[in-house]
């Protein structure tokens, strides 16, 4: 038994959901207590879908438990097809009916039913979400696709996109046109609105573009191996994976070419005065390991911040994850326990957070801003507004997203100037925070000084530390949101120092040592 | 007050269906029960499914250090049973040394739980002991298999009702979690009426947790607690039949009950009654002008339909074309359906694509549903109102009558309102 509030991942039926609801003519039969329809509302309230998920639960209650269940499942299955007339049906089980092993594919192959039965196998006690999601694609695509010959002009599949992805709906229209400038034709995007029928045609395109290995990457090794498609490793976030990309992509298609740059803006914000600012704001990276992963290289190379941590919730990514922290020169940390991360990001003490829904709030209890760069997100991130994060528009977007949430330079520069004017006092906090976030440290202000709040998340035993009063009010001078690093910077200084009092002599002899 | 219709809905044959139910299972009531009770903290034994739920319907909240957890079955706990036990204790000692704040913990059965028979109550015994007398362990189930939505309120009431301490004490007991706001205006009035001896279960904290014995008489202030209803006759407690207090006319019935039970006077009724009920109706007013001679469709979802279906029918002039409820529980709405004109249907259970068939065919002026169906149903032109909300909001008593008027006439108003038609 694991004790968890949050989980990053929902169980695997919901990804197989999210694959159902992102293809059409494709309807899901789930074995399932009544109650688990609960999962409906993620992608009718989430995503504000304006259709029902394509998925049928036997809903089965205790009176039905015994031999009764079986007979529900073969009803409701019946129904399914005659009322919604599906291309193919996929049949599982969910973590309860797990248990009571009525065997759905068994019992659905044995029903005749006339169009394609694909039968999942979940493991809902060892796996989740995007395991659900690849494992379901996976077999959907075994099923349905066969080996035929390929399109007279260079064509390739999107694999990946699926319902409920972060910003997948923007990031298939912006590939899809970066490709079309590049002269190739995109033959099936999938599971996102494919059916059935169009991924019996899959093997017609001569490569696979692998956007999300979360959701396709079992798919896109099928294909390698019984269609002989080779697919795209690089997944194009960011200027310089974008450009990657490319290349990647006319290896593949020498026909193809260059595509414009035209309406690319992060290089030049980027090289623009105002962002000088941004140059090596410590950024702690969480959330799936593909969009870490990406999103770590353009917070490094293309932003200029400097990468403290980087980390992903899915463990069947943690090797090459790990293998990235390292060239960073950083810890990885792999784990899918929320107050782990809550400690690392103390420990750490970023100026900024790039991470999940989860971050977020932990950023809003810290009082660090934070970006959301992945999925699990909330409603507030299936934007109304044209919004990829791939591609050069994606960079484009990818440029505000980090930066909106830091005060910019000249911002900085004039809080610096007026610090001590009464409108930039320490409670009024960051603007986007509505003031809220400063709470803790105001409230700091208020008391008398005693020991000092210990963000390295240490215990204090004998070699405590000691702010003397002066220092702690110089410190108390120093704007807020640099605040926490000097503390951080100041203690280890010292202690490294074997001092055990600090005084403003201290305070800025730390600076200078610091200084860069 | 509207006449009582010459016919209810008393005698009406009810639509029973079976199918695939569009529901949330009971472990939903972990969400506002928690927030009603102070130092417990509800444990769900369950999968990631659950925990999955729980986070769903939290949503925001879930970020503000809740008290309730789920400990997450694993491949492990399904080989042996003897070990998912020990590992339960593990998980809870840890939980209570983090939370020493914590003074009642509730066990939550789910359906994994209850399907490989984990025994919970024996957990919930030998744990009380570990860990008496700071804490006491309780268990109910909130499983999707044996419990729907508000039915998990239900069932830890009732999990409480046989750990009550004994009294004689001639006493009231309101039985529901309310919002504490409602709560104090339902104290408030009947303590004007001269009703002081009243408690509430469950209680905002467990040292106030109520008496009971033979000389008790109780009131529901929720519908859907049928099995705390016979936990308490069990107990020697005396239930006073009412309709649900929602609305000018459902509180005054309400109270009116109750004020027969202690023997009130008409005058002294009258006197402290009479400035709430006639605010209530004016606010009330104000939100049936743009309900009345409208349609209504009710999917089950928490029980509340019945009441809240005769509220808008009486007193806002709706007309209700199908009142579905996940449960009927005659001796609990009885005096509700009997306010209600004939003409509804009233169907029990579900088979939710057969329903939908006839929501779509009723076209009403505005369906009630869970939110998997509203977008979906609002993209088809119908104006929807999602019924969770009605269990998060103050809505009961005088004072929130308005308020709960206004919530269905609010998608209305909007649905006016809008001049733009959805992009193609």
């Amino acid at each position: 038994m694991k004790l968890s509030v949050w989980t990053y991942e929902g169980p695997p039926h919901v990804g197989a959901m999210r694959v159902a609801t992102g293809m059409r003519g494709l309807h899901y039969v789930l074995h399932a207590p009544q109650g688990d329809t609960y999962a409906d509302l993620l992608f009718t309230m989430i995503e504000r879908r304006e259709e029902r998920p394509p998925v049928t639960y036997t809903t089965f209650q205790a009176r039905d438990l015994g031999a009764d269940t079986a007979d529900l499942f073969r009803t409701a299955c019946r129904d399914a097809v005659e009322r919604f007339a599906p291309q193919a049906i996929i049949v599982g089980a969910s973590c309860t009916a797990e248990l009571i092993q009525d065997d759905p594919g068994g019992m659905a192959e044995t029903m005749e039913l006339d169009i394609p039965v694909i039968a999942l196998e979940l493991p809902s006690y060892q796996r989740k979400e995007n395991f659900g999601a690849d494992e379901t694609f996976y077999q959907i695509v075994r099923h349905l696709a066969r080996p035929m010959e390929r399109t007279a002009r260079v064509s390739c599949n999107i694999l990946g996109p699926t319902g409920l992805g972060f910003r997948h709906r923007d990031d298939v229209a912006e590939i899809t046109s970066l490709l079309a400038d590049m002269g190739v034709e995109v033959n099936v995007t999938a599971p996102m609105g494919a059916s059935p029928q169009d991924l019996t045609g899959l093997g017609r395109a001569h490569f696979n573009v692998l956007l999300y290995p979360e959701t396709a990457e079992a798919a896109a090794r099928w294909c390698e191996k019984e269609l002989g498609q080779p697919f795209t490793r690089i997944v194009p976030i960011g200027v310089g994976a974008t450009r990657d990309f490319v290349a990647e992509v006319r290896a593949l298609a020498p026909a193809a070419t260059a595509p414009s740059e035209e309406g690319l803006r992060l290089p030049w914000y980027s090289a623009s005065v105002d962002s000088t600012y941004l140059t090596g704001k410590r950024v702690f990276l969480f959330g799936d390991a593909t969009h870490v992963m990406a999103m770590a290289r353009v917070a490094r190379d293309e932003i200029g911040f400097d990468v403290v941590g980087l980390g992903c919730y899915n463990r069947e990514f943690a090797r090459p994850l790990r293998a990235l922290a390292r060239e960073y020169g950083v810890e990885a940390i792999v784990t899918d326990d929320y107050l782990e991360v809550e400690q690392t990001i103390e420990a750490l003490a970023p100026e900024m957070i790039m991470g999940t829904q989860m971050e977020r709030h932990i950023g809003k209890r810290l009082g660090i801003p934070c970006a959301v760069i992945s999925a699990p997100v909330h409603v507030q991130d299936y934007p109304a507004r044209y919004s990829p994060v791939m591609g050069f528009e994606g960079a484009n977007v990818l440029f505000d997203t980090l930066v909106h949430p830091l005060v910019m330079g000249l911002e900085e520069h004039l809080l610096h100037m007026f610090r001590d004017d009464f409108e930039f006092h320490d409670a009024a906090g960051p603007s986007h925070h509505g003031g809220g976030a400063a709470r803790a440290e105001s409230a700091g202000g208020a008391s008398p000084p005693g020991p000092p709040e210990d963000i390295s998340g240490k215990m204090n035993g004998a070699d405590a530390l000691v702010w003397l009063e002066a220092a702690e009010r110089e410190l108390k001078k120093i704007p807020f949101f640099v605040r926490g690093k000097a503390r951080r910077n100041t203690e280890a200084f010292a202690a490294q120092r074997g001092v055990q009092e600090i005084s403003v002599d201290t305070l800025y002899e730390a600076k200078a040592h610091y200084a860069r | 007050m509207a006449p009582l219709p010459a016919r209810g809905c008393g005698a009406t044959p009810v639509l029973k269906e079976r199918g695939q139910r569009e529901v949330f299972c009971g472990l939903t009531g972990i969400i506002w029960l928690h927030r009603k009770m102070q130092d417990a903290f509800f444990l769900v034994v369950g999968s990631r499914t659950c925990a999955h739920l729980l986070q769903s319907a939290a949503g925001v909240m879930i970020f503000a250090e809740p008290r309730f957890a789920t400990a997450i079955l694993e491949e492990t706990d399904l080989a042996g049973l003897a070990d998912a036990q020990d590992e339960l204790d593990r998980e809870v000692a840890r939980l209570l040394a983090r939370r020493p704040d914590i003074r009642q913990l509730f066990l939550v059965g789910s359906c994994p739980s209850e399907v490989i028979k984990l025994d919970l109550a024996k957990a919930a015994e030998r744990l009380t002991r570990a860990h008496a007398p700071h804490v006491r362990v309780l268990n109910y189930s909130g499983s999707g298999i044996e419990t729907t939505f508000t039915e998990g309120e239900d069932a830890c009431l009732a999990s409480m009702v046989p750990a009550l301490p004994e009294t004689s004490e001639r006493a009231l007991l309101l039985v529901g979690a309310l919002p504490d706001v409602v709560e104090d205006q339902a104290l408030a009035l009947l303590s004007a009426l001269g009703i002081d001896a009243v408690r509430c279960l469950p209680a905002r904290r467990s040292d106030d947790t109520p008496a009971i014995g033979p000389n008790t008489v109780f009131a529901l202030c929720q519908p859907f607690l049928g099995e705390t209803h016979a936990a308490l006759r069990r107990r020697g407690a005396r239930p006073i039949p009412a309709p649900m207090p929602f609305g000018e006319e459902g509180t005054t019935q309400w109270l009116a009950a109750i004020a027969r039970d202690f023997g009130v006077s008409a005058e002294r009724f009258e006197a402290v009654t009479a400035a709430p009920r006639a605010r209530a109706r004016r606010a009330v007013a104000a939100a049936a002008e743009t309900l009345k001679g409208r349609s209504v469709f009710f999917f089950p979802d928490s029980q509340l339909e019945i009441p809240l279906a005769r509220f808008l029918v009486r007193e806002c002039g709706m007309e209700a074309i199908e009142i579905g409820t996940p449960f009927l529980h005659r001796e609990i709405a009885g005096p509700d359906l009997d306010l209600l004109p004939e003409g509804p249907v009233i169907s029990e259970g579900q088979d939710v694509d057969l329903q939908l068939d006839r929501a779509r065919a009723a076209r009403a002026d505005l369906t009630v549903c869970g939110l998997g169906l509203a977008n979906p149903l609002e993209a088809q032109g119908l104006a929807t109102k999602w019924s969770i909300e009605l269990v998060f909001t103050p809505v009961h008593f005088y004072e929130q009558a308005g308020d709960l008027a206004a919530l269905f006439a609010r998608p209305l108003r909007r649905k006016a309102r809008l001049k733009i038609e959805a992009a193609e």
